[in-house]
């Protein structure tokens, strides 16, 4: 399907923001993926269109990048850290019962188009092990039960709050964000959680601080 | 040695990232000064620091700035890189979330510095709320006039943009980053040139890690003095540790540089009860692991590579004796295997080969001759592609082999999952938190 007017004014926008045009093709990816869920044909014509390239150059960008979907992504589209920080702390263990549950492996999507799965590499929360993502929006300290429960509440339209972060909302809501508009939700969750505070609070208890820095 | 709370020293009042949270503790002074004092006087003041790069090679970050050519007429950029990737890294990620403002405060000094009136934050796409926040922080700087045209009547004008990748660790390396930013594949380029002299479109370019460019503000308001006071005469300043694996209370630690791992450890209430530790990586996957007997180490960039790893990105992982050597390595091979961007043939070949002779282990069906073959293929790749990444695929498994050779003769005939039971090295294995 071609793509809305809007998308098309947005993509504009975007490309305002770079002193060069081309600079601009990822995050119009990501726009195109708010519209559609994926990167689609008429999406990678549009980037084409409004960058002066070609559609083969535009491709093989799309197809350099793990974030631009060759199909539909879920509704929610979630991700188990595998790497060996969290895989070994229980991401593992982790996939292996979401899998088995949804009975859909690395990149399929379930029937009903609500949860599409992913193996993840490591997403900068090796203190929170074992770390999720839905839409990527963090889901900290993971269990095998915890992930399915999330999954569960998801499939069925309930709500889930990320541990770090906002209620989670939809992938195509998610990618506009990342195309860098703003969604309001910067106040949503904690500043930083107890992991992010382990040291700060340590430092308290034992009345450590660096010279000239009061905490 | 004690923990001294920088750029953490605040992340446990409600507004930290917020615009009043950061100027309620002398946020955006440090600019100010800067202005006043002239950016020649700033790039001094930066190299007397001794301030290295946070971002895992721990390049001087003065000495980076004061190669960017001046008086050239062309524009010049200042890139952050925001890509945090490596496994095992996640300090930049928590410090964006918590501080974004000292990194948007240091931004600013360092774009004065290098003459540069546009710069660039590539943050890594997964991390929307992380987006969230630095992208509030940078309209909060704008609506307080300390963006955009002319700020604070200095006649400096500075534009930054927020720009999410997409998924892909080489993004993280500097050149990459800037192909990646100018809309292409993100694939690495020959250097020299370097960034400095031809980066971004280009042109003189300075790419900067997040937590370098945070330490700006408070160098600037404290001074070389001050700054000095903390770390070696190497390995200056302070650091945000993140303590990850088998410990009690994995989280960020900010300390000096010099704290030992054992110290760190400690304050992270030690490897988990009833546990010992059995190797560690003092920076990420890409630095070689090292075992218990090296804890007291310290964490500086001279000490740690005088007992064989890197500091890299200054973000330990500590594992236990649960833990299979093979199956870790294993690991992170898939890992370099899946993010080789394919472009030189040792590190795309030789990540795949890596990971597939791996895996025969994993599985209890490597042979001993396979563990020569690894050893060759580890010296095929290493300095011989255009960027880190070769070298780091090629790390992990000589460093392995060197303390656990038995366990990889033992995965000859033995899965890895037999010798050691995975559940055990899960944290919900029993009440281990």
């Amino acid at each position: 399907m071609s793509l809305s007017e809007s998308t098309r004014v947005q993509a504009r926008e975007i490309i305002s923001r770079y002193p060069h045009a081309r600079s601009a093709l990822l995050p119009m990816l990501h726009l195109v993926q708010a519209e559609e869920g994926y990167v689609s044909a008429d999406g990678i014509s549009l980037c084409a269109d409004e960058l002066s390239l070609t559609t083969a150059e535009v491709a093989a960008v799309a197809t350099f990048y793990t974030m631009y979907h060759r199909k539909p992504a879920g509704e929610y589209h979630v991700g188990v850290c595998i790497n060996p920080g969290c895989g070994i702390l229980g991401g593992d263990a982790i996939w292996e019962k979401l899998s088995s549950r949804l009975g859909i492996g690395h990149d399929e999507v379930t029937p009903d188009g609500k949860i599409s799965l992913e193996r993840i590499e490591c997403q900068a929360a090796c203190t929170h092990a074992p770390v999720m993502t839905a839409n990527w929006e963090f889901l900290d300290n993971m269990t095998p039960e915890s992930a399915i429960d999330v999954v569960e509440k998801l499939a069925s339209g309930k709500e889930v709050q990320s541990t770090r972060g906002p209620k989670i909302r939809t992938f195509k809501e998610n990618e506009l964000t990342l195309a860098g508009y703003d969604d309001g939700l910067v106040d949503e969750g904690v500043q930083a959680d107890a992991q992010m505070l382990a040291g700060l609070n340590r430092a308290k208890e034992l009345g450590q601080s660096a010279p000239g820095i009061k905490i | 040695m004690t923990l001294t709370p920088v750029l953490s020293a605040h992340w446990d009042e409600a507004d930290s990232y917020k615009i009043g949270g950061y100027m309620r503790h002398g946020g955006y002074t440090a600019f100010k000064k800067a202005f006043a004092t002239g950016p020649d006087e700033i790039i001094s003041l930066v190299k007397d620091s001794g301030l290295r790069g946070r971002g895992g090679a721990g390049f001087p970050t003065g000495l980076k700035w004061s190669f960017v050519p001046q008086g050239d007429g062309k524009p010049h950029y200042l890139v952050v890189n925001a890509d945090e990737s490596e496994p095992g890294a996640c300090k930049d990620t928590p410090l964006m979330m918590a501080n974004p403002h000292s990194l948007i405060e240091g931004i600013i000094i360092a774009a004065y510095a290098i003459r540069a009136n546009h710069a660039f934050i590539y943050i890594r796409g997964e991390i929307p709320h992380v987006f969230r926040r630095v992208n509030n922080a940078i309209r909060e700087a704008y609506a307080a006039g300390y963006l955009g045209k002319n700020i604070m009547g200095s006649g400096f004008d500075l534009e930054v943009v927020l720009h999410a990748g997409a998924g892909a660790y080489i993004c993280g390396e500097e050149t990459a980053l800037l192909d990646s930013l100018e809309g292409r594949r993100g694939q690495p380029r020959l250097k020299p040139p370097f960034p400095a002299v031809s980066g971004l479109y280009a042109s003189p370019s300075c790419v900067n890690n997040v937590e370098t460019i945070a330490n700006i503000p408070y160098l600037v308001n404290n001074g070389v003095d001050w700054f000095r006071s903390f770390g070696t005469e190497k390995s200056p300043g302070f650091k945000l540790f993140s303590v990850s694996g088998h410990v009690n209370r994995p989280g960020i630690y900010e300390a000096p540089l010099g704290i030992t791992m054992r110290e760190l450890l400690e304050h992270a209430g030690g490897v988990r009860d009833g546990h010992k530790v059995k190797f560690w990586l003092p920076g990420g996957s890409s630095v070689p692991m090292l075992t218990p007997d090296l804890l007291d180490t310290p964490l500086t960039y001279e000490d740690i590579a005088d007992a064989g790893s890197m500091l890299g990105t200054g973000t330990p992982m500590i594992f236990d004796e649960t833990t299979s050597v093979v199956r870790a390595v294993t690991g992170w091979l898939a890992f370099y295997k899946h993010e080789s961007c394919g472009k030189c043939t040792p590190c795309r070949e030789g990540t795949w080969w890596l990971s597939d002779v791996l895996h025969r282990f994993e599985d209890g069906h490597g042979t001993e001759s396979d563990l020569d073959k690894l050893i060759d293929i580890c010296s095929q790749i290493a300095g011989r592609s255009f960027c880190a990444l070769g070298d780091a695929a090629a790390t992990p498994f000589p460093a392995a082999l060197k303390y656990f050779r038995d366990e990889f003769v033992q995965a000859t005939n033995t899965p890895a999952n037999e010798t050691f039971d995975p559940v055990a090295a899960t944290v919900f294995a029993g009440a281990t938190r």
